[in-house]
C-alpha cells in the first residue's frame, strides 16, 4: 500500500479543481483511501490522514469517521500525533458525542505529562470544550496546576478553571485557595488569566465578590504600574503597556466597585488618571478609555468623574473613526437614563449623527435622540427627526414614526403643533406607520375638540393629493365621517377655510371605496364614513338616495366585513331610520387607558409591564379587609389578622396550628362552629376563604411552601408536603404522608378533601388503605390542586371525629398559601 | 472578553479557520458560518466594524483577502476585540513572515496552534507576543525532534 499523500499535496490537488463536482470527486476518493487506512489501523500515517480529514472538514465535507482516530492520536506518545489529535478533537467532537468522554483519561494522563507543552495541549482542549462530566473529573488536576510555579502552565490552568466554573459552578469553591497569590505574579499572562478567573468567580457568586473586594488596592496598584511604567517592548501596543490587561483590570474593578462605596472611592483616582492620561490617537487607547467610561458609570463614582466620562463619550462622538462614534452612541444610550443632563449637552452632536452614512450609527443616533427629547427641546428635535424620517431607509421609518408619535404625545407644546406633526408623519411615511397608530391617532384627534375643523380640513387636503398611504387614508376617512359638517361649513379658524361641497366629499369617499390602492380595512372606514355623513350633511333627498345606493351596492360585496357593514347600514335605513341619527352621532371623548401605543424604543418595556400588573391588583386588595373582619368575628378574635398582613411565610403555618387547636377545642366542646358548613356533605365548601389575590409581598416568598404537619391526633399523623407542578405552576401538588403510632393498624383509611368551587381537585390513588401500626410504614397519596384565581384559603377540619377504627374524612386543616 | 467563536473566511466566502468556544452541533455551526459570511461580506465599505446578530456583537476586520470575524457577548468591549484580532494577525505575521492567505490555507493547523497559544475558552491567555512565539517555536521543535527520529516527514 503506497504511503498516503501528504497534506499539502492534497490541498494543492483540491485547489486545482475547477468545479464543485470535481472537488467533490477528489475528496470522495481521498476519503475512501483514508477510511481504508483507518481500518487497517495504520499508526504511522494516522496523523497525516486525520490532518487531511480536518482540511476536508473545513471545506464542508463530513468527517465523523475520523472521531475515534483523533482519540487514538491523543493516546499516542508522539507529540505530533497529540497535537493533531487534540486539534481534531476540538474540531470534530463536542459534548454531544459520547465518544468525547473517552478523552477524559487521556487528558488526565497528559495533564501530568513531563513535557509542559503536552500538558498545555491537554489544558487547552479541556478549557475549550470540556463537558461538565469531564470538568468534574479533572477539576482536581486543574486545581493542582493552578498552584504550580510554571507560569506557562499556570496561566492555562487559570483559564481552564474558568471553563470548569462555567460548566460546573458548584466547583468554584475548590479553586478559592489557589487564587490567594495569583495577583502577586509578575508574568503578565498569569496576571491576565488570574484577573479573568477572579472576574468569573465574582460574577457568579456574591460571596466571592465580597471576599475579593479586598483586592481592590492591589488591582489599583497593578494598573498604576502599567500606566506609569516606561516602555516595555514585550507588552507594548502603540505606546500603551499591555492594554489587554488594563481593560481586564478595569472590568474587574467595575464589578468590585458596583454598589460599594469604599471600593468605588478607592478606585476614583486611578480611573481619573487613566481617563486623562491615555493616548487617544489610536484605537487601542480608545478601547481603554471606553472600558474606563463603562466602569465609571457603573460604580458609585463622584459626579465630577461621571461628567468626565460623559465628556469622553462626547469627544468620541466627534472622532473620525466610525467605530468609536458607534461605541459612543451605544454607551450614551445606556447612560441617558441616569445622567440625562450630562448627555443633553451633547445633543447637537448626536443629532448630527442622524446624517451619518453608516446604518448602525444612524440607528443608534435615532434611539438616543428619542431618549433625549424633552419639553424644552421638542420643537427643535422634532424638526430634525422629521427631516430624518423623510430621508431615512425604509427599515427605520416604522420605528422613527412610532418614536415621533410617542414624543409628540408626551411633549407637544400645543394641540395644533401635535396635529401638524402627525399630519407630517402620515404624509411622509404614511405607509410605514404601525397599524396600532391609527386608533391612537383617532383617539387623539377626538380629544382635541377645538382642532376638529382644522384637522379634518388638513386631512381632506392630504387625501386629495394622495390616497395610497393607508394609515393616512384611514384616519382621514374617519375624520371626514365624524366632522364632515365642519368641513363643508368652512369653520376652520386656524387656517384659510377651503370651499368644498358635500357632494365633493362624497365623491372622494366613494373614490376610496373603488380604488385599487385601498385595502379592505380602508374600505371599511370609508363606508362607515359615508354612512355617518348621512346624518352630518343636510338631508337632501338626492344625497340620501346616493348614500343609500352606495351602501346597498356593497351589501353584496365579496369582502365579508364590508358586506356585513353594508347590510347593517341598509337595515338601518330601511327599518330603523328613526334610530339612525342617534346611532351615528358624534363620538364622545375617549378615555385614555394608558400608553397602549407602540412600545418605547428605549428599553423600559419591563417596567411598563409591571405597572400594568400592579394596577390590576390594586382594586382587589380593598376586599380582604372586610373579609378579614368577618374572619375575626367568626373566630371570636383569634390572631388571624397578623397572618393576612405578615410577610413571613412561617407565621401562617403556626397560625394554622393555632387554628387547628382552636377548632379542635371547639369541636370537642361542641360550641358554635365557626365553619359555615360543619356537618354539611362534601359539596359545601368547608373552607373559609379570604379573597386575597396575589399580594406583591408574597410574590417572592410563595415559591416554596414548607412541609407541615396537618393533623396529629390519637396516634394518626398526617403530613403535607408541597410542590409546584412543573408545567403548570398554578397546580400545587400536595403529597400526604399518613403514619400511625398506635399499636393497631388502621384499616380502611380513606382521605377525602373538599375544595371551594373555584378550585379543582384531583385525588390520586393512595398507596394503601392500611396505615401500619407503630410507624412501620406510611400511606402516601398525591393531591393535585388547581387554584386558578390564586386565592388564599384556609381549611378547617370537620369538627366531628369519626370512630377510631374507621377514621375517615378527616379534612386536616391546612393553609394553601398564595400560589403563584 | 468572552468570545463565542472566531472565523476566518475569504472574500468568496470560503472558510479558512473556525474556532468555536461554545459547544454547538455541526448543523448549527454550518448555519452560523453561512450567516456570518453573508452578513459580513454584504457590508458596504467604510461602515463600522460592528454588527448585531441575535444577542451577540459581531466584530469583523478585513486583512487583505481575509475577513477575521468574531462574536462577543453584549457586555464585552468591541474596540478591544479589534485589538485582539489585530494581535492574532501580528502573531501569524511573525510566524510565517509576511503572512498571506495562502500561508493559512496550506498551514491551517499551524494557524490553530498559534491561536491556541493566544486564546483559550474565548479569553486571552497571553499578552506578550514574544512569549507566544517562543512557545509555538518550542512546540514545533518538539515535533520535529520526534519526527527526525522517525525519519519520516510528519504530514
Amino acid at each position: 500500500m503506497p504511503a498516503p499523500i501528504r497534506l499539502r499535496e492534497l490541498i494543492r490537488t483540491i485547489r486545482t479543481a475547477r468545479t464543485q463536482a470535481e472537488e467533490r470527486e477528489m475528496i470522495q476518493k481521498e476519503c475512501a483511501a483514508i477510511r481504508s487506512s483507518f481500518r487497517e489501523e495504520d499508526n504511522t500515517y494516522r496523523c497525516r490522514n486525520v490532518a487531511k480529514l480536518l482540511y476536508m472538514h473545513m471545506l464542508g465535507y463530513p468527517a465523523h469517521f475520523g472521531q475515534l482516530e483523533c482519540l487514538k492520536l491523543i493516546a499516542s506518545q508522539k507529540f505530533t500525533d497529540k497535537r493533531i489529535g487534540y486539534l481534531g478533537a476540538m474540531l470534530l467532537l463536542d459534548e454531544r458525542q459520547d465518544v468525547h468522554l473517552l478523552m477524559t483519561n487521556c487528558i488526565k494522563n497528559d495533564l501530568n505529562h513531563s513535557t509542559q507543552y503536552v500538558q498545555g495541549l491537554a489544558l487547552c482542549t479541556l478549557g475549550c470544550m470540556g463537558s461538565s462530566e469531564m470538568c468534574r473529573d479533572l477539576a482536581g488536576e486543574v486545581e493542582k496546576l493552578l498552584k504550580t510555579s510554571n507560569s506557562y502552565l499556570r496561566k492555562k490552568a487559570a483559564l481552564c478553571a474558568v471553563h470548569v466554573i462555567r460548566k460546573v459552578p458548584e466547583l468554584m469553591e475548590m479553586f478559592l485557595p489557589a487564587t490567594k497569590n495569583l495577583l502577586s505574579e509578575k508574568n503578565h499572562g498569569v496576571l491576565h488569566t488570574s484577573v479573568v478567573l477572579l472576574t468569573e468567580m465574582c460574577e457568579r457568586s456574591p460571596d466571592m465578590l465580597s471576599h475579593f473586594r479586598k483586592l481592590v488596592p492591589q488591582l489599583v496598584r497593578i494598573l498604576k504600574n502599567l500606566i506609569m511604567s516606561g516602555y516595555s517592548p514585550e507588552h507594548d501596543v502603540s505606546g500603551i503597556s499591555d492594554p489587554f490587561l488594563q481593560v481586564r483590570i478595569l472590568r474587574l474593578l467595575r464589578i468590585l466597585g458596583k454598589g460599594d462605596d469604599d471600593s468605588s472611592e478607592a478606585m476614583n483616582d486611578i480611573l481619573a488618571q487613566v481617563a486623562t492620561n491615555t493616548e487617544t490617537s489610536k484605537n487601542v487607547g480608545n478601547a481603554i478609555l471606553y472600558e474606563t467610561v463603562l466602569t465609571i458609570m457603573d460604580i458609585k463614582s463622584e459626579s465630577g468623574l461621571r461628567v468626565l466620562a460623559i465628556n469622553i463619550l462626547g469627544r468620541f462622538l466627534l472622532n473620525n473613526d466610525k467605530n468609536i462614534r458607534y461605541v459612543a452612541l451605544t454607551s450614551l444610550l445606556k447612560t441617558v437614563q441616569t445622567d440625562h443632563n450630562a448627555v443633553q449637552r451633547h445633543r447637537s452632536t448626536i443629532v448630527d449623527c442622524l446624517k451619518d452614512l453608516d446604518v448602525s450609527i444612524k440607528r443608534r443616533a435615532m434611539e438616543l435622540s428619542f431618549a433625549l427629547v424633552n419639553g424644552n427641546n421638542i420643537r427643535g428635535m422634532m424638526k430634525e427627526l422629521l427631516y430624518f424620517l423623510d430621508s431615512c431607509d425604509p427599515d427605520f421609518k416604522a420605528d422613527c414614526a412610532s418614536g415621533i408619535f410617542l414624543a409628540a404625545e408626551k411633549y407637544a407644546p400645543s394641540k395644533r403643533w401635535h396635529i401638524d406633526t402627525i399630519m407630517r408623519v402620515l404624509t411622509t411615511a404614511g405607509s410605514y406607520v404601525r397599524d396600532d397608530s391609527v386608533p391612537n391617532l383617532i383617539q387623539l384627534i377626538t380629544n382635541s375638540v377645538q382642532m376638529h375643523a382644522y384637522t379634518v380640513q388638513r386631512l381632506y387636503k392630504a387625501l386629495l393629493d394622495d390616497i395610497s398611504q393607508q394609515p393616512l387614508v384611514q384616519v382621514a376617512s374617519w375624520c371626514i365621517g365624524e366632522y364632515g359638517d365642519l368641513l363643508v361649513s368652512g369653520q376652520c379658524e386656524e387656517e384659510e377655510p377651503i370651499q368644498v361641497s358635500e357632494d365633493e366629499v362624497l365623491d372622494v369617499l366613494e373614490g376610496l371605496l373603488v380604488s385599487n390602492l385601498s385595502t379592505p380595512v380602508t374600505r371599511g372606514y370609508s363606508l362607515t364614513a359615508i354612512m355617518k355623513l348621512s346624518t352630518r350633511f343636510t338631508c337632501v333627498p338626492k344625497r340620501m338616495s346616493r348614500i343609500k345606493k352606495v351602501v346597498s351596492i356593497y351589501g353584496s360585496s365579496i369582502d365579508v366585513e364590508l358586506q356585513q357593514r353594508a347590510v347593517e347600514y341598509n337595515a338601518l335605513f330601511k327599518k330603523y331610520d328613526h334610530m339612525r341619527p342617534a346611532l351615528l352621532e358624534r363620538m364622545p371623548i375617549m378615555e385614555k387607558t394608558g400608553t397602549n401605543g407602540p412600545a418605547e424604543i428605549v428599553q423600559t418595556n419591563g417596567e411598563t409591564e409591571s405597572t400594568i400588573l400592579d394596577t390590576k391588583h390594586l382594586p382587589n386588595i380593598t376586599q380582604p379587609a372586610s373579609q378579614a373582619n368577618d374572619l375575626l368575628d367568626l373566630l371570636g378574635g383569634n390572631d388571624v389578622v397578623p397572618v393576612i398582613q405578615t410577610t413571613v411565610p412561617t407565621k401562617p403555618a403556626s397560625a394554622g396550628g393555632e387554628l387547628l387547636d382552636l377548632l379542635g377545642d371547639l369541636s370537642l366542646t361542641g360550641g358554635p362552629t365557626p365553619t359555615p358548613a360543619p356537618s354539611v356533605p362534601m359539596s359545601q365548601p368547608p373552607f373559609l376563604l379570604d379573597g386575597l389575590t396575589s399580594q406583591p409581598l408574597f410574590n417572592d416568598i410563595a415559591a416554596v411552601i414548607p412541609p407541615m404537619t396537618a393533623y396529629n391526633k390519637n396516634g394518626l399523623k398526617i403530613e403535607f408536603t408541597f410542590e409546584r407542578s412543573n408545567p403548570n405552576p398554578n397546580i400545587a401538588v400536595i403529597t400526604i404522608h399518613a403514619t400511625n403510632s398506635t399499636e393497631a393498624d388502621m384499616t380502611e383509611f380513606v382521605f377525602q378533601a373538599a375544595v371551594p368551587k373555584t378550585f379543582q381537585l384531583q385525588l390520586l390513588s393512595p398507596s394503601s388503605n392500611v396505615v401500619p401500626a407503630l410507624n412501620q410504614g406510611s400511606v402516601t397519596q398525591v393531591i393535585r390542586v388547581l387554584n386558578p384565581q390564586k386565592v388564599r384559603c384556609y381549611c378547617e377540619p370537620r369538627p366531628h371525629s369519626a370512630s377510631y377504627r374507621s377514621r375517615s374524612s378527616e379534612i386536616s386543616p391546612f393553609i394553601l398559601k398564595h400560589l403563584q | 472578553m468572552t468570545m463565542h467563536f472566531l472565523l476566518l473566511f475569504s472574500r468568496q466566502g470560503k472558510l479558512r479557520l473556525q474556532k468555536w468556544f461554545l459547544p454547538l452541533p455541526e448543523r448549527e455551526r454550518k448555519k452560523i458560518v453561512k450567516d456570518m459570511t453573508t452578513m459580513v461580506l454584504s457590508r458596504k465599505p467604510r461602515t463600522c466594524n460592528f454588527l448585531h446578530w441575535k444577542d451577540l456583537k459581531i466584530v469583523y476586520k478585513r486583512y487583505a483577502s481575509l475577513y477575521f470575524c468574531c462574536a462577543l457577548e453584549n457586555k464585552d468591549n468591541e474596540l478591544l476585540a479589534l485589538e485582539i484580532l489585530h494581535r492574532y494577525v501580528e502573531l501569524l505575521d511573525k510566524y510565517f513572515g509576511n503572512v498571506c492567505e495562502l500561508d493559512i490555507i496550506f498551514n491551517f493547523e499551524k494557524a490553530y496552534f498559534i491561536l491556541d497559544e493566544f486564546l483559550m475558552g474565548g479569553e486571552i491567555q497571553e499578552t506578550s507576543k514574544q512569549s507566544i512565539a517562543k512557545s509555538v517555536e518550542a512546540s514545533d521543535m518538539l515535533q520535529e525532534t520526534m519526527e527526525e527520529y522517525m525519519s519520516k516527514p510528519a504530514f
